[in-house]
């Protein structure tokens, strides 16, 4: 469903590269687990992912479903079904948040070439979707994201691609900011999406997420590249031993 | 001996002038009224103000009126629907009264015209200094308008809706607003045409004491007009005037404010919203008076630039030095949309009394593009995300209102001036 080939990428106008030649495969169905230190990358591949003009490609391509998104803006990769849930998902203040889930369920219908959905029919969704996540119905009257708490706003994110049932998920730190309880509610949210058609990639610090939504590959970051991968026990082992050794391996 | 160097007259000026020998014989109006209108026509052949007066520094009236248009009373106007549903509407069409005296309970309307006449009239024609331009030109010239009289006590369910339509011509109109004691009712000023016309208007309204008075100016002129403007207020003990204005159209729009917080505990709140695009140059200078003690007042005026768009944002408080326990808050944020816009923003406090609460900010920014991309990122095209993002920044303004009729309303124009500029 993915596949990252030799991509490198810097921060725009400038030739600071950040992403240095990483090759990445995530099949359909597959949950990705992708960890490394601080400054490795990750967060800026799930921009790129998302499609941020912050950071601009100068080599190597992204495929997805074998189609290269490379020239598709932010909103072309949503309505192809490419989700990232943000680290620090932004306040906006004055738009309230049920016009926004409407205007971007609705968006992406369009661009399917679905109908509309009809205001009853949409309310009863985002109603189901709120209480899965045990989300107080008020936060939805709020501003978007605004005077949500950080465990909020993840939710809010979840609940977000609950609705509009993205294909490729890419969830960036989701667990950070969370208590125990709202990391199982999440991740419940999380498994709940799993499915044999849809593919979700975990960026993560920590092995403690991954326990609750269990991997099928684990890849190290560093530096840019994809400098190991492993089934779930090479997050066990990172949790153990840290990333030194892995580090070392590579070198 | 001074020396005087008599400036070479604009186009513009030449025209007043002329237009105002041409006119003097049918221009309606006691002894009073003409000495009046011909101090006041004095004043325009000292010259129109440039960037030199202060008040005019962001708008050089004399080098952007290039040119007037001429007064034709039977130019076609267009009807407009009021703005809310069930509104009292009165109209105006090229400066002349179309609707008759006709009214609702309470409500006294006499043609300014006849008021003109009925020897009262003539102080309302003062103007407010040297560099008052626009009352100038109004005085001079204005022949009709609206009178209106709320007696005591009256609340009026519906809005009272006034309209000043252009069919391309020059007009002067006044509308001055006489609210009594405990008043309470909702005025809606419509200023709107359909061709390159030059218009002047100015609401006078007097608010009684515990009176609660809401004004609404939705100005709409075509890109090609011009378009000046005096909005007057003094504001009785306890009385409450809210001010909500909207420009969204016209080629060169001046809109001042004036207003005088006169009697103890009144409260003044103005809410703006300037959406600027193509050429327009559009300038709102607000000077607001606390001149007794115990008062308030909060300013909030928000911006949309656009194209090569000018906006001006002029806010005077006066604080007096008997206006103890004052409490006036002023704020003018704008959203620059495109590189050739521009926004100039004064404000000005002038602080008499000490102990009082005053502030005032100001800030100018571009769309968040951390917030678009957000937006983006869940499949909403630019176009929509920038939309909701203009109207988000927009919509405090309008939804503190409170009124649901007015909100909708509004919120549509809103609506309508981004499907066609944003």
């Amino acid at each position: 469903m993915l596949e990252i080939k030799n991509l490198h990428a810097k921060i725009a106008g400038t030739d600071t590269e950040i992403i240095r030649g990483l090759n990445l495969t995530v099949k359909a169905g597959e949950v990705a687990a992708i960890m490394g230190p601080n400054g490795s990358g990750k967060s800026t591949l799930s921009y790129i992912l998302a499609g941020r003009d912050d950071y601009e490609v100068t080599e190597g391509d992204i495929l997805y479903n074998g189609e290269s998104i490379l020239e598709m803006d932010p909103a072309e990769r949503a309505a192809k079904g490419i989700f990232l849930a943000f680290q620090y998902p932004m306040e906006i203040p004055g738009v309230a948040t049920m016009e926004f889930l409407k205007v971007a369920m609705n968006s992406q219908r369009k661009a399917r070439g679905e109908e509309p959905l009809k205001i009853p029919d949409f309310i009863k969704r985002v109603k189901e979707a709120a209480a899965s996540l045990s989300m107080n119905p008020d936060m939805l009257k709020r501003p978007l994201n605004v005077g949500f708490s950080g465990g909020e706003k993840k939710r809010a994110e979840i609940l977000q691609m609950k609705l509009l049932e993205p294909k490729l998920c890419v969830l960036d730190e989701t667990d950070s900011g969370l208590d125990i309880d709202a990391l199982k509610i999440v991740s419940d949210g999380v498994n709940a999406l799993r499915s044999p058609d849809r593919a979700v990639v975990v960026i993560t610090h920590y092995q403690r997420l991954l326990e609750h939504i269990v991997p099928d590959s684990v890849h190290v970051l560093y530096k840019g590249q994809v400098i190991k991968s492993g089934d779930k026990s090479l997050a066990l082992e990172l949790e153990a031993n840290g990333y030194a050794g892995v580090i070392e391996e590579a070198a | 001996m001074n020396i005087h160097a008599t400036p070479q007259r604009t186009p513009a000026e030449t025209a007043f002038v002329d237009a105002f020998g041409d006119r003097l014989t049918q221009l309606p109006g006691d002894p009073a009224v003409m000495v009046k209108r011909d101090g006041a026509i004095e004043q325009v052949k000292a010259g129109l103000p440039t960037r030199r007066i202060e008040s005019w520094h962001y708008t050089d009236l004399r080098r952007l009126l290039t040119s007037v248009a001429d007064f034709d009373a039977a130019a076609s106007t267009t009807a407009l629907a009021p703005l809310i549903e069930g509104s009292k509407v009165l109209t105006l069409a090229n400066g002349v009264s179309v609707d008759d005296k006709a009214a609702l309970d309470g409500v006294s309307v006499v043609r300014l015209s006849e008021k003109l006449v009925d020897g009262s009239f003539a102080p309302a024609l003062d103007l407010y200094g040297s560099d008052d331009a626009i009352g100038a030109v109004n005085s001079a010239f204005v022949a009709d308008g609206y009178f209106v009289d709320i007696a005591d006590g009256i609340e009026l369910e519906q809005p009272l809706e006034l309209q000043n339509l252009q069919g391309g011509a020059q007009s002067h109109v006044r509308l001055p607003v006489r609210a009594g004691k405990g008043v309470k009712a909702t005025i809606v000023e419509r200023q709107t045409g359909t061709g390159a016309a030059t218009v002047s208007c100015v609401s006078q309204l007097l608010i009684g004491d515990d009176a609660e008075i809401t004004w609404v100016i939705v100005q709409e002129q075509p890109d090609t007009a011009t378009h000046v403007a005096q909005f007057k207020a003094e504001i009785g003990a306890n009385a409450k005037l809210r001010l909500f204005f909207m420009n969204a159209g016209g080629k060169l729009v001046r809109q001042e404010v004036i207003v005088k917080a006169a009697g103890e505990g009144a409260e003044f709140t103005m809410r703006g919203v300037n959406l600027l695009s193509g050429d327009a140059h559009t300038d709102v200078t607000m000077v607001l008076d606390h001149a007794v003690p115990n008062t308030s007042s909060t300013e909030l005026v928000r911006n949309i630039v656009t194209g090569r768009a000018k906006g001006v944002f002029q806010g005077r408080i006066n604080v007096h030095q008997y206006a103890q326990k004052t409490d006036a808050k002023m704020a003018c944020n704008t959203l620059l949309l495109s590189d050739d816009a521009e926004f100039s923003t004064k404000p000005e406090l002038e602080i008499f009394a000490d102990d009082v609460q005053c502030g005032h900010g100001a800030t100018v920014t571009e769309i968040d593009r951390t917030h678009l991309f957000y937006l983006m990122a869940r499949g909403i095209e630019e176009k929509a995300a920038r939309g909701l993002l203009v109207k988000a920044f927009l919509a405090e303004v309008i939804e503190e209102m409170e009124d649901e009729p007015l909100v909708e309303a509004l919120e549509a124009k809103l609506n309508d001036w981004f499907e066609t500029h944003v």
